[in-house]
């Protein structure tokens, strides 16, 4: 991986160069004109909201999709053979957002998936020595054994074993790794060691694309940005170039104004207690609570069982306690199968019905009101949901929780991947919905987001470290009481 | 890994439980040829639940194995044994006849439940075509090595662990296994590293389709004739003992010697309740509750495992 340098030609050439691609499915004109060269060493990130053609433009680079007019190339290929082998024998290789793994096959099982022509001979040793040499190197530490189910790992885990699969060495050497949302699931430290492996990466001529929705993480890695908005290229310069704000109005959304909440917070008086859970964490009528601290330290499951505590396995009521919002929404969010609008009157079916009997005409009203309130990108209600943009996804999900009367409302992590727009979008409803008097149980791995909450608890190895409330939830103190164990014992 | 062990356990201890229940009922069994009695019908429906796992593997199920069976059994009985060649022919179209039916299944998106439901309609139509009536006759070899015996151990116990021990080491052991295996896991994961599953259903398919056959061929041996309803409770029996023997019906979570231990488990509690001399006419139920009691077990074991 470090000699990439020394590859006949690989200094010189651009690794895959777009002369004019074009990609449209049906009407919609997913990739407009795009016309760029990716060279060795270069880190591009890759930004752009939700729908903005990132997707499409990484499928057409990593040769899934074929685009409709203009030409892909890849170094030392003339594009004569079909794009995916083209891609894969150019050392093309991508992380994507949802998870590529097979759960029921070991980490180094996993290895053998995309090694299409791994040698028949003690092919396990060799996935093992491979696998293992790409995780140590891109995460030292891991503590993940080769032999380890990936069903049984966490999902930090399993995001650290694609990423290394991703990295490691096969038949062909990696040249270009697409890296879309890699850090979504992974805690700081985690993510500062991946992304110490990019710089080392591409300071060793290898090539990135980095997605990140995280613009901290886009330019401290990122020698080069280009801006996606409505399938174009609208800018492409060096990473300087740009400033965080400069970036946000150039993918199209109006910069954050950063004086926000602090004086709504203030001002916000909050009823009485509505829930006291088994930890210790109180709610109040009217209340944000977070949950902060670093992924995967017990907060989702403290949610979890709080959720599972109040809501009936057997049946269903007309008034529910609770409403939950999942993160994971392939896992626990989306019937992948159903229209958007089952998936959106999911929750409130019996909430609405009549004599056991759907209400249509309420289900409708439901549809048209949240359409409106929460600006879902659909065309027609009766699409399956799978049509939206993963961002739209979680927007029918906020509202199926929303539109329900539950006073207190669940938020395991839902913005994982969503786009700053939506996200502002997202803040400014739950505050609204809030000050009605409804309670919020936040869970988030974003600081961001844990700053908008009335009082926050830091979980650390599944309990909770500290209580913040009103000025004390800074980013700073956030940190400390995430971090203060684990520092004590390093 | 350990997880893995935790799976197999259960239906090891499930089989030595019954074994030993079977051993105090009636002590004459715990001979060379009591076990072989025990255990030699025991060969076709392991061999028939391992081509139930293939499937199963791959997040499909096969309604049709059991009639499958008995076709083979028809064709084994009559045409393997008067000519040949014609009769390993039509095995060998049998089995690239169940290749297709995976790929059209994953081609055009069926629901496998139905198109074998559909085939065993089929299967079972053209056995009835062989053989009308019960009848035919085994394949000289073939009784031969079915019936043989083996110094001081059963040829049921020696077929029954190399079934399982070749099985393990294409399913679990080699590179193309594990491929196969991710069909069940991670289907887009699959096709995104450029692998075509369609023809690894196909693939899968077939092999199940060579099991099946082997299952019929297996049964002949032992029976030494065929009749176009002799397996017709294969079906159930090797769904029941892929998932005794640990397997799941989705997520590509399968073990081949779970599956062979599974099969063993239920041709082992039939004997078990006739030995209790209960009717015939509860037995199938019994086997039933069996089932049940095992597979609650063991969802209290993984339940507290996840704690």
């Amino acid at each position: 991986m470090t000699d990439l340098n020394t590859r006949p030609g690989a200094a010189v050439a651009p690794v895959v160069s777009l002369d004019g691609v074009h990609m449209s499915f049906g009407p919609v004109h997913a990739l407009v004109d795009a016309r760029f060269e990716l060279w060795p060493g270069e880190c591009v990130g890759l930004v752009g909201h939700n729908g903005a053609g990132k997707s499409t433009l990484v499928n057409v680079i990593n040769g899934r999709l074929t685009p409709t007019q203009g030409k892909v190339r890849y170094s030392g290929h003339g594009g004569q053979s079909d794009a995916a082998t083209g891609a894969q024998e150019a050392g093309i290789r991508s992380v994507f957002q949802e998870l590529s793994l097979c759960p029921n096959l070991t980490v180094l099982e996993n290895l053998r998936i995309p090694y299409r022509n791994i040698p028949r001979k003690a092919w396990r040793r060799e996935a093992r020595r491979m696998v293992l040499a790409a995780l140590d190197e891109v995460f030292p530490d891991h503590g993940i054994s080769a032999d380890a189910v990936v069903g049984d790992l966490s999902i930090a885990e399993r995001q650290m074993v694609e990423i290394a699969i991703a990295f490691a060495e096969r038949d062909t050497e990696p040249a270009l790794v697409i890296l879309d949302e890699p850090t979504s699931s992974l805690d700081a430290a985690i993510a500062q060691q991946l992304l110490s492996h990019i710089k080392k990466f591409c300071a060793a001529g290898g090539t990135i694309i980095f997605i990140s929705h995280l613009l901290g993480e886009i330019f401290e890695v990122a020698t080069r940005i280009l801006v996606m908005k409505d399938g174009r290229v609208t800018q492409d310069k060096q990473a300087n170039a740009f400033t965080r704000d400069s970036l946000v109005d150039a993918m199209g959304h109006v910069v954050e104004t950063s004086g926000r909440t602090q004086s709504a917070r203030q001002r916000r008086a909050v009823g009485e207690e509505v829930a006291r859970l088994n930890n210790g964490m109180t709610v109040h009528a009217g209340e944000i609570v977070g949950l902060a601290g670093l992924a995967g330290h017990g907060q989702a499951e403290a949610l979890a069982r709080f959720y599972m505590s109040r809501a009936s396995v057997w049946r269903s009521t007309k008034t529910p306690e609770v409403a939950f919002v999942a993160g994971d929404r392939t896992r626990d969010g989306v019937m992948p199968l159903w229209s958007i609008l089952k998936n959106l009157s999911l929750m409130t079916l019996r909430e609405f019905s009549q004599n056991g009997l759907v209400n249509r005409s309420e289900e409708d009203r439901l549809y048209e009101t949240w359409k409106e309130r929460i600006k879902i990108k659909a065309n027609n209600p009766l699409d399956p949901i799978l049509s939206l943009s993963g961002g739209n996804q979680q927007k029918v999900l906020f509202a199926k929780a929303l539109a329900s009367s539950a006073p207190i409302v669940i938020m395991d992590d839902p913005m994982r991947g969503v786009d700053i727009g939506t996200k502002k979008e997202v803040y400014s409803m739950i505050r609204a919905e809030a000050d009605t008097g409804r309670s919020f149980l936040w869970y988030s791995t974003e600081t961001e987001e844990v700053l908008e909450c009335d009082r926050v608890y830091v979980f650390r190895d599944g309990e909770i470290s500290a209580e913040l409330t009103g000025d004390m939830i800074t980013e700073e103190n956030l940190l400390r009481a995430s971090f203060e164990l684990q520092e004590a014992t390093a | 890994m350990t997880r893995d062990q935790l799976r197999i356990l259960l239906p090891v201890l499930s089989l030595a439980v019954l074994l030993a229940a079977v051993f105090y009922l009636q002590p004459r069994t715990m001979s060379y040829f009591g076990l072989n009695l025990l255990f030699n019908l025991a060969i076709p429906v392991a061999l028939a639940t391992i081509a139930q796992m293939m499937i199963i593997m791959v997040n499909d199920i096969d309604l049709s194995i059991g009639t499958f069976v008995s076709f083979c059994a028809c064709v084994t009985a009559t045409f393997v044994h008067d000519t040949p060649l014609l009769g390993y022919s039509i095995l060998a179209i049998a089995i690239l006849a169940y290749s297709a039916i995976g790929a059209v299944i994953h081609a055009r998106g069926l629901p496998a439940i139905v198109v074998t439901l559909g085939m065993s309609f089929v299967w079972s139509g053209l056995a009835v075509l062989i053989l009308p009536s019960p009848g035919g006759a085994s394949p000289e070899w073939l009784q031969t090595l079915m019936k043989s015996k083996p110094p001081l151990v059963p040829m049921a116990i020696i077929a029954a662990t190399l079934i399982a021990l070749v099985t393990h080491l294409f399913v679990k052991r080699s590179s193309f296994g594990v491929v196969l295996q991710g069909v069940g896991g991670n289907e887009r994961a699959l096709e995104r590293a450029g692998w075509s599953i369609v023809k690894l259903k196909a693939t899968a398919y077939g092999i199940a389709g060579l099991f099946g056959a082997l299952a019929g061929m297996a049964l002949v041996g032992l029976t030494t004739s065929a009749d176009a309803n002799i397996a017709l409770r294969y079906t159930l029996l090797s769904i029941a003992g892929v998932i005794l023997g640990g397997g799941e019906f989705t997520g590509g979570r399968v073990s081949p010697i779970g599956a062979v231990i599974g099969a063993l488990t239920l041709t082992l509690a039939a004997s078990f309740l006739s030995f209790l001399r209960l009717s015939p006419d509860w037995q199938i139920g019994a086997q039933g509750a069996i089932l049940i009691l095992v597979l609650a077990v063991r969802l209290l074991v993984s339940r507290r495992e996840e704690r």
